[in-house]
């Protein structure tokens, strides 16, 4: 069971929250001028990265705010949380 | 009752003013309280105690603890039995009833023991070789060898027991109350931190429990005690015992299974949960897991008699039960010496050590020999012999390199014979906290290496044996593990409790007797006890290339049984290593797995089952479709009234009557469950254009407007009407089963993507209650209850909203219709929702009013051709396939519409949703049936579609579908065939528009 | 099969008895790699392996390697819940599955190897009218494609597994099922093992502990791979790495529709046998068996998160727990004695890819989910013909890449089948 912190209500068991998937993928400005390709690869290409991974959390249970993760996806450390829009912070050594 | 021949007249913690009676094979003994099944099964004499798995080759106890591999038993009868308990772990109760398991017809003489006669043949994998011939026969093989299947027997009904689940939150869980637990807790507690402290035994003190040492100058048990009423005194302190921490997750989140009683309480007591799951997220852990003992491997290692040095002790010891008169003790280290002087303290005669080592001048060696003990250096046990127990011992010199025996063997008689193979640190749960454990070669064992979550292994379980090592270290990690959860303690540092240093001869690593003579097979040296896996399918698995620790586990079944391996493992590692010629520490551990010790079902699951498995959603007026004979279907978590049979009636006699007095009178129903959502700000109809398919730009106040979403890629995800109640204010309905997920979808859009909309929603499904009425007297029915809604069709059209009053309760009327006849939705808050529905209960009697369930409503709507989402759309649909294109707007842009233009959404012969009308109008066709053009295939056979919605029609006074079908909106009038298991029947395709196809009643 | 290697048979056990099995020749040999081959195959689960197996078999083609970052069938193919079966909704599914329940029935000859295919039947339950109308689709759907599918009605539920509940008062009561009688479990070791065997008694390279660092283009064009033990060159690579599939495939600078998600799974104790049936209920995520060692084996469901930790989690399987004893009361107070997680590879549509790539020479086969394992030998078949011929066999060509750009996908998760 991860801990999660919550941007607005601090840490909380995993089971609060749900999941969101890869984070930061814009959704396209005119849908229509894109290629099938362009399309496709917004809608269904992931990173799906092995380690640090940025990717988005929904306090479902809770304040239901959605924000960002910086999560090892093998190790589940989460080394940072962000809010929408922000950029992901600087990583430290 | 039997004597409690081996029971020592003194010591031990047993309490022998509370003697119990148990039995064991039908058999009845007395025990003790403060004794396990074991130590009173020991104590009584009793040494077969049950079955190996493959083999049924006789076993007794091999330990005094939770790693025990051998003794198994079914423990209890009927509903509250329980199989695999082991009998070091049980402890004893009045009463208590167990048998051996795996035996038949006694473990005395069990007949599947002919296996150990064939094991020549049955060497490890030897499945794998044989049982392929003939082709068809394997299900005959495998229903014999499944009768040998299993080892306890489940029980034959339901669990009468209750279990119950605690959360903690702690600054120090502290896992194990051994001399370095102990330590730990205390210097933590001393701190200020808030510690939880838990072991798996019923008593604090670990192994403590079952040695005679020393603490602060003064017996061990003092120390126990003082330390035990100073942790009490500490208000943040919690002790568990009978507690055992059985996973170590994530981000310091662990579980521990407390058992709170033996045997059963039949009522379901709920008060008196039979065992608590706690989950605890702890800021810092202390591991203080001790450590397993390893057995010897030789010859007939597994004859009953033979257990580990250190159990032999602890049942002298803490039990004051005597293994035997006669020991032989066989030893690669130290820490056997002090059981053998345990064992002669109790009146037992030593009569060797055999040790593999050459003599050293160690205190404890010194001990043994002053009290004339003979002991045996540079010798090995090569073998025991004797019939379902042990009776000598076969003893021959090693030769210098320890790989052979040479010389004449000496026999030793003996009863019993202890075994120490040196000490395995318990790292469980550190590698389940994802810890790489480190082989160290100066202790031959596996320990703990860096840490990756927020814990340290204090002692024995980062392979510090010795006691005095033990206290310090536990007291540093419990000083340590306090500061980095943020406690100091003011003021100078606190002592560690003290115990003397003792000089220990190191250990010899010594991992297999040589077979004696030379060359001989190692069939019967065992290694995995319970599993049969003897030194020999060791090598065989290397020989045949099953190298990999996990090839070698899963090929040989070492290491995965009952006890996981716990006292096996690391001898089998090591003789695979030697097998191979390669370093134990290159070959590597397997994974260690939670939990730590089986952890039962029911404990996980706590107090969610039944009722409470998965919550019951209920609308405001569920006690009226009870008490009026409704039948219920189950919709996500909702209780939705499906149809309310009269006596007598079936339910397609019910269906009948409903939907005639829909269409001919007034129709009532329940619809509380649609979702509700309330939409404000300024910027809602920017935002529901986006997310909705048509235009909502033009939508005035006041009006309704029906609305399908497709998820990104196009396809079908929800509908419903969403209405324009103010300026900036929207109410959205979804479908009852997505109703939480359209929320979420609403929400997600909004704060990720658009956070520059200005749009708040809120779920309002369980504030407001809907009760839906529609008939051609719905509006006569609705205007005796309202003065203040005027109900004219052009005061009050079709897809519009009032708010008024109805039968006196303040409610917001909308007039949409989902049966096709003049309706109207009508929303109060939920409290007022039964007043309401009892109103027009009573006020409609004179109309007929009849209150229908799902099945009418779906009936009803099916006539008009209305799908429902996840019916007749499965995620593979869109609006175009629907025949919706009006609904679908070309102006602007909306979640899902480039996915519309990809070249498959353009496919002619894509499934699109029609009419089917079965050619005997009296035949209902299978929802699911599954739809063809040409019966003249076989198959496979080339399937164009599927019926989605069927039923029979009292209204059109025939049946109906509603189907998806290739191509299918150019197929109106062709014939196609739903071909079932015993018959054809006959359908042709339509529009999927059965009943007033124009909507003249619904605008009426 | 291959000269030089010694079948088994009763016989061979007997006669090495006789020796106390000393004289038993490896499985499978541990060459060095050379420094070329024909096909690479990456990843030696029971995929790549089957792979490997049908290259050499049906193509001749043998001078293959297996590279395997760990042990053979130490992923999903050690990990999964063994249950076979092929009665899925989809046309393309249901050929794909049934060709590989095909290969399983006669398999444990084919590699003489037992790898004790048990066909005891697979049960789906249904809990409420939803589910009873996708059953009813999927038995006839199946029944269309010649796939034995059947419905059960509740008493006839009961009657094949009398220690289910059905009682009408159950949290989720049993209002019928499916019935695959041809499907069931197998050993999931021995087919990792047998093809392993069998491959390399053709003359494959088996590499374990061999990890792949890079995969090496020119232009559009595959040239080898880099390993922990060196370059290997080759024309042809195919990548058959599951839940890692992501990993491999941006080494080759391409990105994949595939999600990467730990699914749980536990064995209770072993305990005398109680359950001749595999019983599967996709609406509360319970997939349950007994071994023939007398373990009920129990699928449950993924995390909530992408994770390549294969790791066993509690929260999952504490709420599949309380679903499993409302179906069955008597495990109450049995035990679960392991639990694991094994990295899964999720597609957009729950169904496989098994393609060609716009990278020639790359070959691609990952996206089975939490499936993979029925279709192994069907998978390995299918594939060693895309990579032999360099075009999919009929049967795969539905599952290739593009399908994610045309729409053309193959919803399994919309027909609300979980692929267990």
């Amino acid at each position: 069971m991860l801990l999660i912190k919550c941007p607005w209500c601090g840490e909380r068991d995993a089971h609060e929250f749900s999941y969101g998937g890869e984070a930061h993928i814009t959704r396209p400005e005119n849908p229509d001028k894109l290629s099938d390709e362009q399309w496709a690869d917004y809608l269904f290409m992931q990173k799906n990265a092995m380690g640090p991974f940025l990717e988005r959390w929904v306090h479902a249970h809770g304040c239901r705010r959605w924000f960002n993760v910086r999560r090892d996806t093998v190790t589940h450390e989460i080394t940072a949380v962000y809010k929408m829009g922000d950029r992901p912070p600087e990583r430290t050594a | 009752m039997s004597q409690q021949r081996n029971r020592l007249a003194t010591g031990g913690r047993i309490d022998r003013t509370r003697p119990l009676s148990f039995s064991f094979n039908g058999k009845h003994f007395e025990g003790y309280a403060g004794d396990t099944l074991a130590s009173a099964l020991i104590a009584n004499g009793v040494r077969l105690v049950g079955r190996s798995f493959k083999y049924h080759r006789p076993r007794g106890l091999l330990t005094a603890g939770s790693e025990e591999p051998n003794a198994l038993v079914q423990l209890g009868t009927d509903a509250a039995s329980e199989p695999n308990q082991r009998a070091t772990q049980v402890e004893l109760f009045d009463g208590l009833e167990a048998v051996s398991q795996n035996c038949w017809p006694s473990v005395g003489l069990d007949v599947g023991a002919v296996n150990n006669t064939l094991s020549r043949i049955l060497p490890a994998g030897f499945y794998y070789k044989t049982f392929m011939w003939p082709k068809s026969f394997w299900k005959y093989y495998e229903h014999v060898i499944r009768k040998a299947a299993g080892m306890g027997r489940a029980p034959e009904s339901p669990d009468p027991d209750c279990y119950d689940k605690m959360h903690d939150h702690c600054d120090v869980l502290v896992v194990g109350a051994g001399p370095a637990g102990l330590a730990a807790a205390l210097a933590a507690g001393r701190a200020g931190a808030r510690v939880l402290l838990a072991d798996e035994q019923s008593a604090l003190g670990g192994g403590l429990l079952g040695r005679r040492a020393e603490i602060d100058a003064a017996p061990a048990a003092e120390w126990i005690a003082k330390s035990i009423s100073a942790l009490q005194a500490m208000p943040e302190v919690q002790l568990l015992c009978r507690s055992t921490v059985a996973g170590y997750y994530d981000h310091n989140y662990l579980t521990i299974a407390q058992r709170l009683r033996e045997g059963s309480d039949p009522g379901r007591r709920c008060d008196k949960p039979r065992q608590r799951l706690w989950k605890v997220r702890a800021k810092q852990v202390v591991l203080a897991t001790g450590a397993h003992e390893r057995p010897m491997i030789f010859r007939h290692n597994d004859l009953p008699g033979i257990m580990l040095a250190s159990a032999a002790q602890c049942y002298i010891n803490r039990y004051a039960a005597k293994p035997g008169d006669i020991a032989v003790i066989f030893t690669n280290n130290d820490s056997a010496y002090e059981a053998a002087l345990d064992l002669a303290e109790a009146g037992v005669t030593v009569v060797a050590v055999v040790d593999v080592r050459t003599a050293a001048e160690s205190p404890a060696q010194a001990a043994v020999r002053s009290r004339g003990i003979e002991v045996l250096y540079r010798h090995a046990v090569v073998a025991a012999s004797g019939r379902r127990r042990v009776s000598a011992a076969k003893v021959m010199a090693l030769d210098d390199s320890g790989e052979s025996v040479s010389g004449a063997a000496r026999t030793i008689r003996c009863d019993f014979l202890c075994m120490s193979g040196g000490w395995s640190p318990a790292v469980h749960l550190f590698s389940q906290s994802r810890g790489k454990p480190s082989y160290d070669a100066s202790k031959a064992c596996f320990v703990p290496g860096q840490s990756v979550q927020a814990e340290r292994s204090a002692g024995a379980a980062r392979g510090s044996f010795a006691l005095a090592e033990c206290l310090t270290e536990g007291h540093e990690a419990g000083v340590a593990a306090a500061a980095a959860a943020g406690f100091q303690r003011p003021g100078r540092p606190a002592k560690p409790p003290v115990a003397a240093k003792v000089d220990e001869a190191p250990l010899q690593p010594f991992w297999l007797v040589p077979a004696a003579p030379p060359g001989a097979p190692l069939n019967k040296h065992f290694v995995d006890v319970q599993n049969d896996v003897t030194a020999a399918d060791i090598a065989l698995a290397a020989r045949e290339g099953y190298r990999s620790v996990e090839h070698l586990k899963r090929y040989t079944t070492t290491g995965m049984g009952t006890d996981q391996g716990k006292t096996s493992n690391i001898n089998a590692l090591a003789i695979l290593g030697q097998t191979l010629g390669a370093d134990i520490s290159a070959v590597g551990t397997t994974t260690f797995r939670p939990p730590y010790t089986p952890l039962t079902f029911g404990t996980i699951v706590g107090r969610d089952i039944g009722a409470l498995a998965d919550p019951v959603r209920m609308t405001p007026i569920h006690s009226w479709h009870v008490a009026n004979g409704a039948s219920f279907e189950d919709v996500g978590q909702w209780k939705r009234p499906w149809y309310y049979p009269r006596p007598g009636e079936s339910i397609q006699d019910a269906v009948n009557r409903e939907c005639l007095a829909t269409r001919q009178a007034i129709a009532i129903l329940d619809a509380s469950t649609l979702g509700k959502i309330d939409i404000q700000g300024p910027d809602t109809a920017e935002f529901l254009n986006r997310v909705y398919t048509n235009g909502w730009k033009k939508l005035e106040i006041g009006r309704c407007r029906y609305g399908v979403m497709c998820g990104e890629d196009g396809m079908v995800f929800d509908d419903g009407v969403t209405t324009r109640l103010g300026e900036h204010h929207y109410w959205m309905t979804t479908t009852s089963g997505n109703a939480a997920r359209v929320l979420a979808w609403l929400e997600e859009w909004l704060q990720t993507e658009w956070p520059e909309l200005k749009v708040y929603c809120n779920s309002m499904t369980e504030h407001w209650a809907t009760v839906g009425i529609a008939g051609p007297f719905a509006r006569q029915l609705l205007s005796e209850l309202t003065d203040d809604i005027e109900l004219d069709p052009k005061a009050f059209p079709f897809m519009t909203y009032r708010a008024g009053t109805v039968a006196g309760i303040a409610a917001r009327v909308f007039r949409i219709s989902f049966t096709g006849e003049s309706s109207f939705e009508i929303n109060v808050p939920a409290r007022y929702d039964l007043a309401l529905w009892n109103t027009l209960m009573t006020a409609g009697e004179q109309y007929g009013i009849t209150p229908i369930g799902t099945e009418s409503m779906h009936v009803l709507r099916a006539e008009k051709g209305f799908f429902i989402a996840g019916q007749d759309t499965d995620g593979t649909v869109t609006p175009l396939d629907l025949g919706m294109d009006w609904i679908v707007s070309k102006q602007k842009d909306f979640l899902g519409k480039r996915s519309l233009a990809r070249p498959d959404m353009l496919r002619e012969d894509r499934k699109q949703l029609v009419g089917l009308l079965p050619v005997d109008p009296q035949e209902v066709l299978p929802e699911g049936g599954q739809i063809v053009t040409d019966m003249d295939q076989k198959p496979p056979m080339n399937m164009i579609g599927h019926v989605t919605s069927s039923y029979y029609s009292v209204n059109l006074k025939r049946s109906i579908a509603l189907a998806l079908v290739r191509g299918g909106h150019k197929r109106h009038g062709e014939t196609v065939y739903v071909p079932l298991e015993n018959k054809v029947i006959a359908a042709n395709v339509s529009e999927p528009r059965f009943y007033d196809p124009e909507g003249k009643r619904m605008h009426a | 099969m291959k000269k030089g290697l010694k079948k088994y048979s009763l016989f061979s056990l007997v006669r090495n008895a006789l020796s106390y099995h000393q004289h038993w020749q490896e499985a499978w040999r541990s060459p060095e790699p050379k420094k070329a081959y024909d096909i690479v195959i990456i990843g030696a689960g029971g995929h790549g392996l089957a792979t490997a197996y049908y290259l050499a078999k049906e193509h001749g083609i043998t001078n293959v390697v297996v590279l395997e970052k760990g042990w053979l069938g130490g992923g999903n193919t050690g990990r999964n819940t063994t249950i076979i079966r092929s009665n899925y909704l989809w046309d393309e599914s249901a050929h794909l599955y049934e060709h590989s329940l095909k290969l399983f029935e006669g398999l444990s000859q084919e590699l003489n190897f037992n790898i004790m295919f048990s066909q005891r039947g697979v049960i789906n339950l249904s809990h409420n009218l939803h589910d009873l109308r996708e059953l009813s689709r999927r038995v006839n759907a199946n029944r269309l494609n010649g796939i034995d599918s059947e419905i059960l009605t509740t008493e006839q539920v009961k009657a094949l597994v009398p220690i289910i509940n059905t009682s009408p008062r159950s949290r989720y009561p049993v209002l019928g099922a499916s019935l695959q009688r041809r499907g069931g479990v197998a050993r999931h070791d021995a087919v990792a093992w047998g093809f392993a065997r069998g491959a390399d008694a053709r003359g494959v390279d088996i590499i374990q502990n061999c990890e792949v660092t890079g995969i090496r283009r020119n232009g559009a064009k595959v040239e080898g791979v880099e390993t922990s033990r060196g370059f290997i060159k080759a024309n042809k690579v195919g990548v058959v790495t599951a839940g890692h599939s992501s990993v491999l495939a941006a080494m080759a600078g391409l990105r994949l529709p595939i999600q990467s998600y730990p699914l749980q799974a536990l064995v209770s104790e072993p305990i005398k046998p109680v359950l001749h049936t595999v019983v599967m209920s996709s609406t509360v995520h319970v997939y349950v068996s007994q071994s023939d060692r007398g373990e009920l084996v129990i699928g449950a469901g993924m995390d909530a998160f992408q994770s390549y930790a294969q790791r066993g989690s509690f929260a999952v399987i504490e709420h599949q727990t309380g679903a499993l004893l409302e179906l069955f009361p008597i495990f109450s107070r049995l035990r679960m004695m392991r639990q694991w997680g094994g990295i899964v590879d999720v597609s957009p549509d729950a169904s496989p890819i098994v393609s060609k790539t716009p990278i020639k020479g790359l070959y691609l086969n990952c996206g089975w989910g939490t499936g993979g394992f029925k279709a192994t030998p069907g998978s390995g078949w299918v594939f060693a013909y895309t990579i032999a011929r360099d075009q999919p066999h009929r049967l795969n060509e539905p599952f290739n890449l593009e399908r994610f750009t045309t729409g053309r996908l193959i919803d399994e998760h919309g027909a609300a089948a979980v692929a267990h």
